[in-house]
């Protein structure tokens, strides 16, 4: 057995039962099953272990929502090079990159062996965001274009380096690691469980919901005190409210960045409206505050179940009216449509998640896959898939589940009786040496929390996979052949996190 | 007098349009909106701020606003408003107005080149392609208006042909109908360019004065409106004369004109991608022939 078997609903393994394998048979396997498009890698890193660095791999199978785990290890100052999956699985190079960054670990032939974040720990200091080596084609014709790491607004750094003929980008290179702190490591800085969990609510501020049920899940797993079943609907709420109010601000962004000032205004003021909702339930509009291990300080009373479905429905009913008229004007269409293409094969090699893999006809969706809370229980989800994987696919794969999410927040509540809530849990221990891995689907796509505990039942090792760290290489194919006048759009129809990224 | 008001008025429209323009996006947005004056006031703050100038450039970026701006003043005052009289008119003044305009782009397309920077070279080509595409357009149309009234000066166009017959409205009103087009390219708005875009990859007019700030912005800016009121004079000029030859009529035309086509565009419509600008202005162009042909057959005095 090279592999641990286990699905998104149970309980955290020991350690000792994860099966530590020779790296030559998991690379055999590996390079067949990865051909297959039911399986994917949710994670892969190292972590030292005694004398030694050991290796995870969480393998994903979409047909039979089957957690695969399996790991290798190597003497800590072992000098052989690996040979690299990534060679073969494009997919895999943010994991490979991140663990040679940390641990100099080489890969042989690994095609693309640049640092991924340069993070604070990173082993080998010399190399510096300010000397990262940027891909350039030499030409007459060709001209380099650097957006960033510092951009006109407010949002996060990050260096866009085109290289274009004329107005056509040939290639983008997208660095990011200018930003760190460190959050994988402050979540094993504190044994305050509240603090932890404040520490997940802000890894990245739009997914505060998203990143919060993933920590909440994860030690929920490893204090084995499961939330009950109005909890798991309120969480469900709660994240299909985030998915809302994201799109609906992206829709409008999109909006902004064409010029079109109705969609605009119209989509900034649904978006208020939703994230007011989150506000008038929790006291945050990002809902902060609202996702606590094992219970919550903000039950749902029967007024605000109420609220919630009548703005809801609102929202829904004025958003499908957006939708219409995006869809019918000329104007908007010729800028959306034909713009920005990544084919499925392409987003099926670098492992493309969430609603832009989705955009290009690649059904990847934990909730149906993978499912956890009220997904595959009371809701039973269908993804929303579009083909073309354009930037108008993009936005319409967002228009529609906007409106699902609204069905679905619709068809929880209608069916929802207030009962009593328990208070959060911050104190109860968690399963000595063991590993807990918490899937879930945010508006952006798969989030995958991993937390191993060490022998007093103390977090060791944590480590997030934000779904942004796939998607970036989707962002800079999207880009190519395009002008570069179209960067904008599309860099809004990915929307991606520089601090998910980051971390 | 005449002069002294007809100068005051294209002030006037230079000043308002943009106003207007602000108050009608406001409105269909169902926003309160910034008060008319905004503009003025933005303009105001910047004369007020003090400059800043990279260290790779030359004194060229320095004085091409001022040439900028002198050259936007003095294409103003070829400029008649329907009976009044321009300052300064001659024989082919037409020709003379489009290429002080054009030395005004050429020099902001120098001072754009001399920062340096990939942003502003290529806001400087879009410039130059846009600038050289819509000049057929322009000249064409001067020359039907100079076709069909047998003058080569605004004025003397204008102040001749008020004879309020059939073939002189329709040419006139085709011209009023291309020169608003042009008035839209020329201005840098929807859907060929996006003035309010905070997104460098994608603007034109404004990716050109990424360093410009203080008293320099503010020159760049007031240079822009009065280009616009230019084209938006000449174009309500052509629609008095089929209708109402006063000042009082083609003032607040000009104004409304501009200011609400534009504010009504840039609401309902998105921008255009930009390899389709190209297309949209070489049509401006063809249409321009077009009016050109249908003004020449009438000036046959063809039967229709």
């Amino acid at each position: 057995m090279i592999y641990y078997i286990t699905d998104n609903r149970n309980q955290a393994i020991h350690l000792r039962e994860i099966p530590e394998v020779d790296y030559a048979a998991l690379y055999e396997d590996l390079k067949e099953r990865l051909t297959q498009e039911q399986y994917h890698v949710a994670h892969y890193f190292a972590r030292p272990e005694e004398q030694k660095l050991r290796f995870y791999l969480i393998l994903l199978d979409d047909a039979t929502a089957q957690i695969m785990i399996s790991s290798f290890s190597m003497e800590y100052y072992e000098d052989i090079a690996l040979p690299s999956l990534t060679a073969l699985h494009p997919a895999l190079h943010p994991f490979e990159r991140e663990i040679t960054e940390l641990y100099n670990v080489e890969f042989d032939s690994m095609p693309w062996n640049k640092p991924l974040r340069f993070a604070f720990n990173r082993r080998n200091r010399n190399s510096t965001i300010d000397n990262y080596p940027f891909y350039t084609i030499e030409g007459e014709s060709l001209h380099e274009v650097n957006v960033g790491p510092i951009h006109a607004g407010i949002i996060e750094p990050g260096a866009f380096r085109f290289i274009c003929n004329g107005e056509n980008v040939l290639h983008l290179e997208i660095a990011l690691g200018y930003q760190h702190r460190g959050v994988e490591n402050e979540f094993t800085a504190t044994d305050n469980r509240l603090r932890q969990m404040l520490l997940s609510e802000s890894i990245a501020g739009d997914s505060a919901v998203s990143h919060g049920v993933a920590f909440a899940m994860a030690m929920e797993k490893l204090s084995g005190k499961k939330a009950d079943e109005n909890l798991e609907r309120e969480r469900t709420v709660a994240l299909e409210l985030e998915r809302m109010a994201m799109h609906i601000a992206d829709t409008g962004a999109l909006c902004t960045d064409v010029g079109y000032q109705l969609g605009q205004v119209a989509c900034e003021a649904l978006r208020t409206m939703t994230i007011n909702t989150t506000q008038a339930w929790c006291g945050n509009r990002f809902g902060k505050g609202l996702i606590r291990p094992s219970g919550t300080n903000k039950p749902l009373t029967k007024e605000k179940v109420e609220m919630i479905r009548q703005n809801v429905a609102q929202i829904k009913r004025r958003y499908n009216e957006v939708r219409e008229d995006i869809k019918t004007s000329a104007s908007l269409l010729a800028r959306y449509e034909q713009c920005g293409n990544v084919p499925k094969q392409e987003m099926q090699r670098i492992g493309g998640v969430g609603m832009a893999a989705r955009a290009s006809g690649v059904s990847r969706d934990i909730r149906s896959s993978h499912p956890y809370l009220a997904y595959g229980t009371e809701l039973k989800h269908e993804s929303i898939i579009k083909r073309q994987g354009d930037v108008m696919a993009r936005l319409m794969v967002r228009c529609r589940e906007v409106l699902q999410s609204a069905d679905y927040i619709e068809q929880i509540l209608s069916n929802y009786t207030p009962a009593e809530s328990h208070l959060p849990d911050y104190d109860s221990p968690l399963k000595e040496e063991s590993i807990s891995i918490a899937l879930m689907e945010g508006w952006r796509g798969e989030i995958c929390h991993v937390a191993i505990t060490d022998k007093e039942g103390k977090i060791e090792t944590y480590k997030i996979k934000d779904p942004s760290l796939h998607n970036w290489l989707a962002l800079a194919l999207a880009v190519r052949g395009e002008g570069i006048s179209d960067f904008p759009i599309n860099n809004k129809s990915f929307n991606l996190s520089y601090c998910g990224h980051d971390l | 007098m005449a002069i002294v008001l007809n100068t005051l008025l294209v002030i006037i429209t230079s000043l308002a349009i943009p106003g207007v323009i602000n108050r009608t996006r406001a409105l269909l947005a169902g926003r309160q909106g910034m008060p008319f004056t905004q503009h003025l006031r933005n303009v105001n703050l910047l004369m007020k701020k003090s400059t800043v100038y990279s260290t790779t450039t030359t004194a060229l970026f320095r004085i091409a606003p001022a040439i900028y701006l002198g050259a936007a003043i003095v294409a103003m005052l070829f400029i008649p408003v329907a009976d009044l009289y321009p300052l300064i008119s001659f024989d082919g003044d037409v020709i003379c107005f489009a290429y002080t305009l054009a030395l005004a782009r050429i020099i902001i397309i120098f001072a754009a080149m001399d920062t340096g920077s990939s942003f502003e070279g290529m806001g400087a080509a879009r410039e130059a392609l846009y600038g050289a595409l819509i000049e057929p357009a322009l000249m064409i149309g001067f020359a039907t208006l100079a076709l069909f009234c047998g003058y080569t000066s605004f004025a003397e166009i204008f102040e001749h042909e008020q004879t309020f017959d059939l073939h002189l409205t329709i040419v006139m009103l085709l011209t009023a109908f291309l020169f608003v087009n042009i008035t839209f390219v020329e201005s840098g708005r929807v859907p060929v360019d996006d003035p309010r875009t905070h997104l460098e990859l994608t603007m034109i007019h404004e990716v050109m004065c990424l360093d410009y700030c203080g008293i320099d912005m503010a020159m760049i800016h007031i240079a822009s409106w009065i280009k616009c009121a230019c084209f938006s004079m000449i174009a309500a000029n052509a629609i008095a004369a089929t209708c109402c030859f006063n000042w009082w009529f083609a003032t607040p035309l000009a104004i409304l004109l501009t200011g609400l086509s534009v504010g009504v565009v840039e609401s309902t419509q998105g921008r255009n991608k930009l390899v389709r600008n190209t297309t949209f202005i070489v049509t401006i162009s063809a249409l321009a022939a077009l009016i050109f042909f249908i003004g020449y057959l009438l000036k046959l005095d063809i039967n229709i």
